[in-house]
């Protein structure tokens, strides 16, 4: 083997070290949670317990919700603006990089400041309003990820013919939407979908300073005062992770108008 | 009045005048060609009829009714693109079946429409195939039979075979005049390429700059040109110089030579004219039934598979014209001293 062989192989085994080791250790940690041998306890303790259930589903529900507000506000933003605003491409995705730059602890104070109590509008006086904010705020952070997923879906497809082949057989602009460009962006919104449920589901400062019953918090809670229970959180939230993946992978294949002429 | 009726049509981009005071009555059922160079606005007046472009004044009245104000959902027009703009995640059926499902039409005439639509394209099998799945033919092809499902007055289609190679362009472009003289619909196509709509036009309108201007019958674009513009972009044309000596009897001078037109010329004896002669017109040796003749040298010969293009060199110009290729007709070989004969009501004169 030539020399700069062993150096790549060299390079690529550190890297992979360096990502799997501590999750190597974190699985062999959760395991054992019963003195002397490995058990699945912690697992067990994870999940039945009810606050776990509670903050996910919640968290998990967010989630949702964030990614059906994002694309309803963003695709059809990205598309009017490579339709008929491309000159104001650079800003706008100026506008989508902010989340980036401004820190989520600045964003929720700003809403606090802006819809404490006694505000104008006081949405931080009950618990629907203040799941509001939270969802506006998690759409906000999902912005640069979504915006720029959805955009790189409109590149691959050529929007203003499209647009027009709709429009010239009757359709209007939310027919085109729905039963053209969505359709055809799917794959890329999806990447976007999972790119936000995974900051949402990880989520802590708007969901702590908002004082919502969501998973973050109670990672952070459970890590403070347990032992072995947040290493077996962090191998199941590595398992949803990778199972989104999965998904998203299946649900390409199973389109069948993006497989790849043969 | 006409079926479709454009009337001092303008259209400006910013300071930018793309089309000209455009003015174009077409009857039911016509085949209308708009033929010119890129830039020339052709596409642009499509656009306008279509309703993605927005006239800056004029109007265009559709069966007696003025669509300006209308938008191009509302205004029942068939569109085909250069670009096929095929829906990808739809089936072939599903795209055909498109419009009528938008119009919100009963299933059981959707599925009747796209088989009749598939059979006319002769594409009965594909139905159930994906956009991906079928060569660019068949991609327009289905666009075309989109188009035509719903039904519309007007058919229009942009360039449609400029994306296609040169066999499948010739056979779908008599496929699609075949099916608009089927089907009687009103058509404007817009193309850059002569050959297209010199074979497929009820009438040409030819653009430049966005002026139309000729409008006419292939016959009469190719064989009288009304503007030197359309001589030169229709066809192949030989351009050249003469001196007038007399022109009350048409006698001028083409590089010392004489020749005589026996028609008045418009023009004061010693003025420079400008000559154009299409190479088919021009024939190599001397023919009894032609008055005009030259004297030159050839200079080369091409071979363009049926036909020669022989270029002949007058003393300074040059003439180009074509002969048939016969196998058993030895082609003339570079400096041979040739005699070029031509009828000499087949030369367009213009001034300067």
């Amino acid at each position: 083997m030539k020399p700069s062989r062993i150096w790549a192989w060299l390079a690529l085994a550190v890297g992979a070290l360096y990502f799997a080791l501590p999750l190597i250790g974190t699985i062999e940690f959760s395991l054992r949670m019963r003195r002397g041998v490995y058990s699945f306890d912690a697992y067990r303790a994870v999940l039945s317990d009810p606050q776990f259930r509670a903050t996910f589903s919640f968290s998990v529900f967010m989630a949702l919700m964030t990614i059906v507000l994002g694309v309803l506000v963003i695709a059809p933003t990205a598309y009017w603006v490579r339709l008929k605003l491309p000159r104001w491409r650079p800003i706008v995705e100026f506008i989508t990089l902010l989340p980036l730059v401004v820190p989520p602890i600045v964003l929720v104070f700003g809403y606090i400041r802006l819809y404490n109590t006694s505000s104008w509008l006081p949405l931080t006086g009950t618990a629907g309003g203040t799941n509001l904010l939270l969802l506006a705020g998690y759409t906000v952070l999902a912005l640069p990820y979504m915006y720029r997923a959805v955009d790189t879906g409109l590149r691959t497809i050529d929007v203003a013919t499209l647009t027009e082949a709709a429009q010239s057989l009757g359709a209007g602009w939310i027919t085109i939407m729905a039963r053209i460009i969505l359709p055809n962006i799917m794959v890329a919104i999806l990447s976007g979908a999972f790119l936000t449920f995974a900051i949402v589901i990880g989520e802590f400062v708007l969901a702590a300073l908002l004082n919502r019953p969501a998973f973050g918090p109670y990672l952070q809670v459970l890590g403070a005062n347990r032992a072995y229970e947040p290493a077996a959180l962090a191998v199941i939230t590595f398992a949803i992770t990778w199972a989104c993946m999965g998904l998203i992978q299946l649900v390409t294949r199973l389109q069948k108008h993006t497989q790849v002429p043969r | 009045m006409a079926f479709l009726d454009i009337t001092r049509l303008e259209k400006f981009y910013g300071t930018t005048h793309v089309v000209k005071d455009f003015n174009l009555a077409v009857e039911k059922g016509e085949f209308i060609s708009f033929l010119g160079p890129s830039g020339c606005g052709k596409t642009t007046t499509l656009r306008m009829v279509a309703g993605f472009e927005t006239p800056s004044s004029g109007s265009i009245r559709i069966d007696g009714r003025d669509v300006v104000n209308l938008r191009p959902n509302q205004r029942n027009i068939g569109m085909v693109f250069q670009a096929y703009a095929l829906f990808p995640n739809l089936t072939v059926a599903q795209n055909i079946g498109f419009g009528l499902k938008v119009a919100g039409r009963p299933r059981a005439e959707i599925d009747e429409r796209v088989r009749e639509m598939l059979g006319i394209i002769h594409l009965p099998e594909l139905g159930g195939r994906f956009p991906f799945q079928l060569s660019g033919g068949q991609q327009q092809r289905v666009a075309l039979a989109r188009a035509l499902a719903i039904r519309p007055k007007l058919l229009l289609l942009d360039e449609p075979l400029s994306a296609l190679d040169a066999k499948i362009r010739v056979s779908l472009r008599q496929e699609i005049r075949a099916i608009q003289k089927k089907l009687g619909i009103t058509t404007i196509y817009v193309t850059h390429d002569q050959e297209e709509a010199l074979s497929m036009s009820d009438r040409i309108v030819v653009m430049n700059a966005g002026v139309a201007e000729q409008v006419g019958d292939p016959f009469t674009i190719y064989n009288r040109p009304a503007t030197r513009f359309v001589a030169g972009f229709v066809g192949t044309l030989n351009a050249l110089d003469a001196i007038v000596t007399d022109p009350a009897t048409g006698s001028i001078t083409l590089d010392g030579q004489p020749i005589r037109l026996n028609r008045p010329i418009d023009a004061a004896a010693g003025a420079s004219i400008g000559l154009a002669l299409r190479p088919e017109t021009l024939a190599l040796g001397p023919r009894p039934e032609t008055d005009g003749s030259l004297r030159g040298t050839v200079r080369d010969v091409q071979f363009l598979g049926s036909v020669l293009r022989v270029r002949v060199a007058l003393d300074g110009q040059v003439v180009a014209l074509d002969s048939f290729n016969t196998a058993a007709l030895r082609p003339p070989a570079v400096g041979d001293a040739v005699e070029v004969s031509f009828a000499t009501a087949d030369v367009l004169v213009s001034d300067g």
